[in-house]
Parts: C-alpha cells; structure tokens; sequence
C-alpha cells in the first residue's frame, strides 16, 4: 500500500483514506471509541442595546467529565460571537474555519461582518455534511442592521428568535426564559436572566455543570466578563484535606509515609 | 472490546512550579496477552515538548512519525523550535482532518512555552483540545487516573513532589 509521493501539508478539507481500514475494525468486532461531547447548556437573549450570549463550561466523555472548565462561546468576529454544543471537535473547527472566513471577507469588502453572513456560512458547510458534523450553535451579533440571534441545528437549517437555547440542558434553561422574559430588557437584567437559565441547566442537566461564561455584544463593543458567576447548589461538598509526599522517596521505598494534611 | 482497548495504554501529565511531569506505562498487548513491557509511548519532539500517544500502537507510531516530519520541515522554514501550543493546534488540525475514519489514538501534549511556562493539553482522537491548568489524562486508565490526580493533585509542587 506504499505510495512513492511524498507526503505534504495537505490543501484542506477532510481526508477519508483510513475509512476503510476503520469499517474493518469495527467488523471484526472492535467499537469505535467515543468522541468527546460538551452535552451543554447554551443560551442566547437579545436585549434593548444588543445580544448576550451564554454557556457552561463542561465537556464530558462518556459518563466522565473531561474537562472543567471549557469555553464553548467562541469569537468569530469583533461584533459576532457563537456558542456551540454538539461534538466538542466539530464545534471547534466550525467555528475557527468559518472565523477565518469572515475575517478574509472583511479584508475583501471593508467592512464590519453581518450576523446573516455567518449565518449562512455555517448552514452552508452543515448541510453539506448532512448532519454528520455534530455541531448545534447559538450564533449571536451586532451588526450594522442591529442585534441578530439565532440557532443552527447539526444538519443545517436555522431559526431567528429574540431568546434561544440548545443543548442537553435546552429544556431546563427554555423553562426559565418562557417565564421570565420580555422584551427590552437592560442590560444587568438580561445577564441576571441569562445567568439564571445556565444555572438552571447546570442544577438539573448531568451533561452541564461547572462555571457560567457570559458573553455581552453591543453596538461597538462586545466584553467578555471574568465569570461573574458560579453556580452556587445549595449543598456543597467540602474536600477534607489535601495529600502530601515526603521530599524524599524513593521510587519502590518501603518507608515512604504519605502524610493526610487537615 | 473497544477499539482503545486492543493494545491499552495510561497516560498522564501534570504541571509543578516551572516544570512540568508527564509519564505513562510501558505495556504492549494484543487484547489480554501482553507481549512487551518497554514499548515507548511518550516521544520527545524537541527539548521541551514531549508528546504521549496512546490508543491504538500502530496509529501512535503512525502519527508521531508524521508529526515529527511536520515539525522538521517547520524547523527549516522558521529556523527555530515550535512552541507548544502551536504543536497542539497542529496536532488538532491533523487529528480532525480524519473526522470520518478518524487516528484510534488520544495524545497528550506537555512542554516549556515561553519564559519556561508548563504547557499540557490532551484531545480526543479527532482533535477536539483540552487545555488544563493542572493535569490531564488519557488511555484505558482514565477514569481510575481522573481520580488519583484529582485528589492527590496540589498546584505549584516541585520538581520532586511531581515526581
């Protein structure tokens, strides 16, 4: 199976040539192993000035969690940022590619990214992979046409709404908003509420958990504050003490101690 | 039988106070034979970052073999070691090209970056990053070393206590 070419950096795009040899692995009886999810609770809500976005932190592989603390708004442009749930790896990469897209677009036209743009870029590229780029996205902005939000689902298609969620956690955060709602809010409000449907995802979703992540666009600016919020249960499990190795031991040394420090 | 589990592997990596440890275990197996107590699974790219491959044996080699030509030809070009994070995204693009016939192989990252920073990362087998500040894990282990970090885990240890 040696080809004489040389390997270069490839052009882009996907590549399919170990398919085959994976097909054969799976038909002697191997499972193929499992993709690292962010099984998450994400959110978006439009306000009187512009649009905030929010998230959770959590990414999970199968029943563990794999990562506390991971950021899943992702920039895309000054003015346009975009949550994502769904396979952590398709989030990621759809997300980076369609940045550096409108970033070449600026550079064309001269001027500030449109919401709609991005929206159709990432549409565009799901569709054609017909739902096997696992990534569902909550793509926020302002633009020169005002403040957009919207969702796109992992094969593609889009809604446009004044407060959107996705995720595992969806339902749960969905029910916070139906309730406390409305239209022109200020901005403190729109982030107490925003914070309060990720809470509510994290409290009652197991694939969501750890820190919120705000993100707050308005004309002319976007700010990302430093997690104003941790999810507080109302039970907190304390750690009692921490582990502590003696300088020096050995690697197969029968006297080292290990000390329970508190 | 999970594919990541044909050939079985543990790896993990953890940052002290200006250094970091990463270490893994050296069994080589077919399903429940072992067949080699010394098969290297951490490979050194430069003198500060090393890069452990654990998963499928044949894809690991596979990959660090590309890997290593990848960063040779970025040493010709640039004149100059990469940084560690640059590595990671590299790693990451490589991992998600195969997104539909995905490498059976989950790297963890460890290196110096500028000014001697301890830098970790692992991924998932298509690329997905998982920067952490304190330790991160990968291989048929994960879940018992989840476990054993998270709770004997202290920031800021030294070199001898990280060992």
């Amino acid at each position: 199976m040696s080809k004489a070419e040389i390997e270069m950096p490839p052009k882009g795009g996907f590549s399919f040539d170990l398919c085959k040899r994976n097909e054969m692995l799976a038909a002697k009886g191997l499972k193929q192993p499992s993709f690292l999810k962010t099984g998450t609770t994400i959110v978006g809500l439009i306000f009187k000035d512009g649009v905030i976005l929010g998230a959770d932190t959590r990414a999970t592989a199968g029943p563990i969690v794999a990562d506390k603390n991971c950021e899943k708004i992702h920039y895309m442009a000054p003015n346009i940022y975009c949550c994502g749930a769904g396979t952590a790896a398709d989030t990621e990469a759809v997300t980076d590619m369609v940045s550096s897209q409108l970033k070449l677009h600026r550079y064309h036209a001269g001027r500030e990214s449109r919401v709609v743009t991005a929206l159709s870029l990432l549409k565009s590229h799901l569709f054609s992979y017909q739902g096997h780029v696992s990534a569902a996205l909550v793509l926020g902005g302002v633009d020169v046409t005002g403040p957009h939000l919207h969702t796109i689902y992992p094969h593609g298609s889009t809604d446009t709404l004044p407060y959107a969620t996705m995720g595992s956690g969806s339902l749960a955060a969905m029910a916070v908003f139906e309730s406390k709602y409305r239209e022109g809010l200020s901005r403190d409000e729109g982030v107490k509420l925003v914070a309060e449907a990720i809470c509510s995802g994290i409290f009652n979703d197991l694939g969501s958990g750890s820190n919120v992540d705000i993100c707050v666009i308005t004309a002319g600016k976007s700010r990302v504050p430093k997690k104003p919020f941790v999810a507080k249960p109302s039970y907190l499990y304390q750690r009692e003490g921490l582990f502590i190795f003696k300088k020096d031991r050995g690697v197969a040394d029968k006297d080292c101690t290990i000390e329970r420090d508190g | 039988m999970s594919i990541f589990e044909y050939n079985g592997s543990a790896l993990v990596a953890m940052v002290g106070k200006n250094c970091f440890a990463i270490a893994s275990d050296r069994r080589l197996g077919v399903q429940l034979q072992t067949i080699a107590t010394d098969f290297q699974k951490i490979y050194k790219i430069h003198d500060k970052l090393f890069i452990g491959l654990s998963g499928l044996a044949t894809d690991a080699q596979t990959l660090y073999q590309r890997l290593v030509f990848r960063h040779k030809l970025y040493q010709l070009r640039e004149e100059r070691d990469m940084k560690p994070e640059t590595f990671s995204s590299l790693v990451s693009a490589i991992l998600y090209e195969k997104r539909f016939g995905p490498y059976f192989c989950q790297p963890v990252i460890a290196g110096l970056g500028d000014e001697d920073k301890p830098f970790i990362c692992t991924m998932d087998s298509i690329g997905a990053k998982e920067l952490a500040k304190d330790f991160v894990v990968a291989g048929t282990a994960s879940e018992s070393l989840y476990g054993a970090c998270e709770s004997m885990f202290k920031p800021d240890m030294d070199a001898e206590e990280l060992f």
